[in-house]
């Protein structure tokens, strides 16, 4: 039976780590400026953990094949170098290796969170609610009008509680259910909650960022590929939560001034 | 004259008898302290975060009773010690001492239900102002804040209702473990308390 | 500690009467077996929740016969709504956390050996202990309730978020009473579990016999004590959360709740409050949770494979030390669990790199437990099989961990089943199989008969092969960017997974069916099973030195010396290979 286990266990092991081996389930193609530092990270650790997770496993396969159920009279061995040699090489190896991804890879973060939005980035703004994502441009005035969750009417198409009537900026806010934006220039997207708490996530863009009720919250990203790409909300938000999604549409700069020029004509 | 002996005296020529019991009785009431006092640091927490989450903090001020409840539950600390001296901790104790150690715990609940009257007299005067529950975030963790530490204070009562129905009933056999276990219960109430209106005092 | 005058004649009087025996016992081991009969029941209840999940995902408009009758409007037609998914995960993860995770290894069989191990009669107060399953018992019945009730059970997840938990019906159905329900039902276990810990350190600390020193305590032990320690100070901040989210709900108060909400079209009266709040107290208390559902399991497959291999570990006193590290490491870690959550992103470094360094006392045990097969002689068991599946399972989920314990690695992996597959490895499988190999290696002394071996081996194959092929590739699903908690896969990179997700399922199916022949074990063996000696497995700590199953008061009259550390194996004595802790022979080395 011991035997057994280890044939099982190398089995098992080698079954899971092949699918990662082969790169058959891996995030989609990054079309962002900051995700390969991510990506680095993600590979290096891949590395790691398959290399401790296949070792480990390998060597507990191999010590049950030998060391079980041997004839009686069999001597009872101990590990050379016994318990200080495993505290010690923990701590030396998974030291390092804390130290590195630690250190090292904080710089994947900062990149994301530590970095100010540039001056000139394109502001949109993003609302999330039971269960749909909107967003809204400045228009020509280059400021929003203030939300007034009193007013918001999803009936008329006032997702975002405008009053055009009495706020000024507001009258050229575009609206939009699509996140279009022009490609290879910085979008600054903030972030606001409508209800609960939501998320806001594009795999290729590799951004993720929970909406916070109460909270400004917002992101910022470069994406250098044209194309349409899929926003899902990924904190639970109530029975639609699965259903909640929309479209990051990247366009090429005239592209994307020639679809605000239309749609502000349509507001 | 000569045959005045001190308690002191009298408890340390006694060998000291402390079953496993009696210690995990001890064990037992700190243990029980210290996870009293996480909760308690757990709403403090809340109250400093929602403190800085928002504006729309509103200064109370504390209605004066807080401070007469605050001696009643000091003195009944010291009331308390009082009744424990009068006890000695000996297998036997004669009947003027248990009669001295009732006297001294009864004024100890006394003062106890005083400060339950005084609390809720509080309640009183802050919703005669306008101050519920839900008015807002400071009124909020006042009556949270003061609700349970009165509620934690009720089981002490309760606790002091048992040592004095024992004492009564059992007499010179009561268990003494329990009773130091409320002891030190009861002053750790009084501790709470002192720290909680620190709290009330400067954050509210 | 002090000089002790001989124990106290007897804890408590020799029960009489049936109820005193078998309902409202005083004695720790009624209480131990009744704590695992609750996590049975809730295992069982949980795992039909996750047959239910699974079967929906594959196959949505497939009709489940008889379902309508759990629930009209969650399941009309014996299809599930998508709110109802929503319920049943909420359910399946607050059943499995807490009544299961929490109950089984630490409850159930902590409370029945540790007083024994220690050399003492029972707890410290053993009235408290009753209360404290009777409480935990109440605990049940109220979360429960929410099935029957009409607006049917939460949908927010065991987690609970704030708002979506607080703001009451407006947020959707089950968020009525159901989350009100929730809410009194964790509060409620709150309660009972601080009463259990309280008991355990009490009882360590003070109730142990005459030579038992903290370090000749067997590691179990130590893994009931450090847990205890716990639980004591993390249920302490569950239980004000719970209270502050009821006052949201009912009271009108804003703990949580921020202004300007509009939840189904109405306009929230709340304002103010801090949803992240919610977050921070929850995982305060979340952290350590898990780690509280694990080092008892830890614990355990230590204890039972010292046995088996017939020689100690390399060092118990370095996996002791490990595991209060990991107990004090938790204390700083949560906000890993808050990464993207929208708190301030230095913060998420911060917790970060504790979180990285929990990997470090976490490899020593592994290193430990590995080092230590090395020579030995293992002996095949159904629970020495299971303890060696947790060790696999437990690098298996630790390695995953390691992805989840970077913020700019978690931005991609976030909220998506590569987290599921993570704390389902580590405490869905590894800490469950520290239950079995418990079971397995003690149901003897517990029951005084033994469980059947070939049917015992047969359930560890089943189950090791089939946790193996539900859990690992939901890591897969998790890398390509498969969201959780999701009641249908609609978006356009889901179709292609849909194979294995089916693949999934029908190992979910499988490996839940296998767990029958548990249960047939379990009970087959009470009656049939055979006769059980008093150390049928050879073992050295004090649990074997009494009767199976022990008398009321555990070591009758006499009072056990203890003279050796626990693990006195693959050393020459009277009885064999080993010395037993109450034996006045000499040591070995």
């Amino acid at each position: 039976m011991g035997k057994m286990f280890a044939i099982v266990l190398v089995i098992i092991a080698l079954a899971s780590a092949y699918p990662i081996a082969r790169h058959m389930y891996v995030p989609p193609e990054d079309i962002s400026t900051h995700g390969h530092a991510i990506d680095d990270q993600l590979s290096d650790t891949m590395a790691e953990a398959g290399f401790s997770f296949l070792g480990a496993q390998l060597v507990l396969a191999f010590f049950v094949w030998r060391f079980s159920e041997r004839k009686d009279g069999a001597k009872l061995k101990h590990f050379p170098g016994g318990a200080k040699l495993m505290v010690t090489v923990a701590f030396i190896i998974v030291g390092a290796e804390v130290f590195a991804l630690g250190v090292l890879g904080q710089k994947a973060w900062a990149n994301v969170y530590f970095t100010p939005p540039r001056p000139d980035a394109l502001q949109i703004q993003s609302q999330a609610g039971q269960f749909a994502f909107y967003f809204r441009y400045p228009g020509l005035d280059g400021k929003f009008g203030a939300i007034h969750p009193d007013k918001i009417d999803e009936g008329n198409q006032n997702f975002f509680g405008l009053d055009p009537a009495n706020d000024i900026e507001s009258r050229d806010d575009i609206v939009s259910g699509e996140l279009v934006i022009p490609v290879n220039r910085e979008v600054h997207l903030l972030m606001h909650a409508k209800d609960v708490g939501h998320s806001f996530y594009v795999r290729e863009l590799r951004i993720q960022q929970d909406y916070v009720p109460g909270l400004d919250l917002s992101v910022h990203f470069t994406a250098t590929k044209i194309g349409r790409y899929e926003i899902v909300c990924t904190q639970l938000c109530g029975l639609g939560h699965y259903n909640m999604k929309a479209y990051l549409n990247v366009m090429a700069q005239d592209d994307f001034e020639k679809w605000l020029k239309q749609k502000a004509s349509e507001q | 004259m000569s045959s005045t002996t001190y308690p002191s005296v009298r408890a340390a020529a006694a060998p000291r008898v402390r079953s496993a019991h009696a210690e995990a009785s001890r064990s037992g009431i700190w243990v029980g302290i210290c996870t009293i006092t996480m909760s308690f640091m757990a709403f403090i927490s809340a109250l400093y975060v929602r403190q800085g989450a928002s504006a729309d903090w509103v200064h109370i001020v504390l209605p004066r009773i807080l401070y007469f409840n605050t001696l009643a539950l000091l003195v009944s600390s010291a009331t308390l010690e009082m009744s424990r001296r009068a006890l000695p901790a000996t297998p036997e104790i004669d009947g003027s001492a248990v009669r001295r150690g009732l006297g001294w715990l009864t004024v100890t609940l006394a003062l106890g239900l005083f400060f339950v009257a005084g609390q809720y007299e509080a309640w009183r005067q802050l919703a005669a102002q306008g101050l519920y529950l839900a008015t807002n975030a400071n009124s909020s963790f006042y009556y949270v804040l003061t609700a349970m530490h009165g509620l934690h204070l009720l089981a002490g009562i309760g606790a002091l209702l048992f040592v004095i129905s024992r004492l009564v009933v059992a007499g010179n056999r009561f268990r003494r473990s329990t009773f130091e276990a409320t002891a030190i219960y009861w002053h750790f109430m009084g501790v709470l308390w002192l720290y909680l209106l620190l709290v009330l005092r400067t954050k509210l | 500690m002090q000089e002790a005058s001989a124990q106290p004649a007897h804890v408590h009087a020799p029960p009489e009467g049936f109820l005193r025996k078998n309902v409202f016992s005083l004695d720790h081991k009624v209480i131990g077996k009744q704590y695992y009969a609750l996590g049975l029941l809730a295992v069982c209840m949980g795992m039909g929740l996750s047959w239910l999940m699974r079967f929906h995902l594959v196959w949505p408009t497939t009709r489940i016969p008889g379902l309508e009758l759990l629930s009209k409007v969650g399941a009309p037609g014996g299809i599930i709504t998508p709110e109802y998914y929503l319920s049943l995960l909420t359910m399946h993860g607050t059943l499995m956390v807490f009544f299961v995770l929490t109950n089984a290894p630490f409850a159930a069989f902590g409370n029945y050996f540790l007083p024994i191990q220690i050399g003492a009669e029972d707890m410290a107060f053993p009235r408290f202990n009753m209360m404290s399953f009777w409480t935990t018992f109440v605990a049940f019945l109220v979360l429960v309730l929410a099935f029957v009730i009409p607006d049917g059970p939460p949908i927010s997840g065991w987690t609970s978020y704030a708002p979506l938990s607080a703001v009451g019906q407006d947020a959707g159905p089950g968020m009525g009473w159901g989350m009100n329900l929730w809410g009194i039902s964790i509060a409620i276990f709150c309660i009972g579990s601080l009463l259990g810990a309280l008991n355990f350190i009490a009882t360590t600390l003070d109730l142990r016999a005459k030579g038992m020193t903290l370090m000749r305590m067997p590691i179990c032990t130590w893994a009931w004590f450090i847990t205890s320690c716990i639980a004591l100070l993390a249920f302490a901040v569950l239980l004000p959360a719970c209270i502050l989210l009821i006052l949201d709900r009912t009271a009108g108060t804003s703990f949580f709740i921020p202004s300007g909400l509009v939840v189904s079209d109405r306009l929230q009266p709340h304002s103010g409050g801090s949803p992240l709040l919610w977050q921070h107290l929850f995982w305060f208390f979340g952290h350590p949770e898990v780690y509280i559902a694990i080092l008892p399991s830890m614990g355990i497959v230590s204890h039972i494979l010292i046995n088996s291999m017939r020689k100690p570990l390399l060092s118990a006193r370095v996996i002791i030390y490990s595991m209060m590290s990991i107990g004090f490491l938790s204390w700083m870690v949560w906000g890993h669990h808050m990464f993207v959550s929208g708190m301030n992103p230095f913060s998420s470094l911060l917790f970060s790199f504790p979180t990285l360094t929990i990997t470090i006392p976490a490899t020593i045990m592994t290193m430990i437990w590995l080092g230590s097969l090395y020579g030995a002689n293992i002996r095949i068991t159904s629970a020495s099989l299971f303890a060696l599946g947790f060790i696999s399972m437990f690098v298996s989920g630790g390695v995953s961990g390691f992805f989840l314990a970077q913020p700019s690695i978690d931005i991609v992996l976030h909220a998506t089943y590569f987290v599921v597959g993570h704390f389902h490895m580590v405490m869905g499988v590894a800490s469950i199989f520290g239950v079995f190999a418990g079971t397995y290696f003690w149901y003897g002394k517990m029951t005084g008969r033994m469980m059947n071996e070939k049917l015992g081996q047969l359930h560890f194959w089943l189950t090791f092969i089939g946790t193996y092929c539900i859990f690992m590739p939901f890591h897969y699903l998790g890398l390509v960017g498969n969201i959780r908690r999701y009641s249908a896969f609609v978006n356009d990179f889901t179709g292609p997974l849909m194979p294995l997700h089916k693949f999934i399922t029908i190992a979910a199916l499988c490996t839940g069916a296998a767990q029958f022949i548990f249960i047939f074990n379990l009970i087959y063996s009470h009656f049939k099973g055979k006769p059980a000696s008093e150390n049928p497995w050879e073992g050295t700590t004090l649990e074997w030195s009494i009767p199976s199953p022990p008398p009321w008061n555990n070591f009758g009259d006499k009072h056990p010396i203890v003279y050796h550390d626990p693990y006195q194996y693959g050393v020459k004595g009277s009885k064999g290979d080993y010395i037993m802790q109450d034996s006045p022979e000499p040591s070995a080395g």
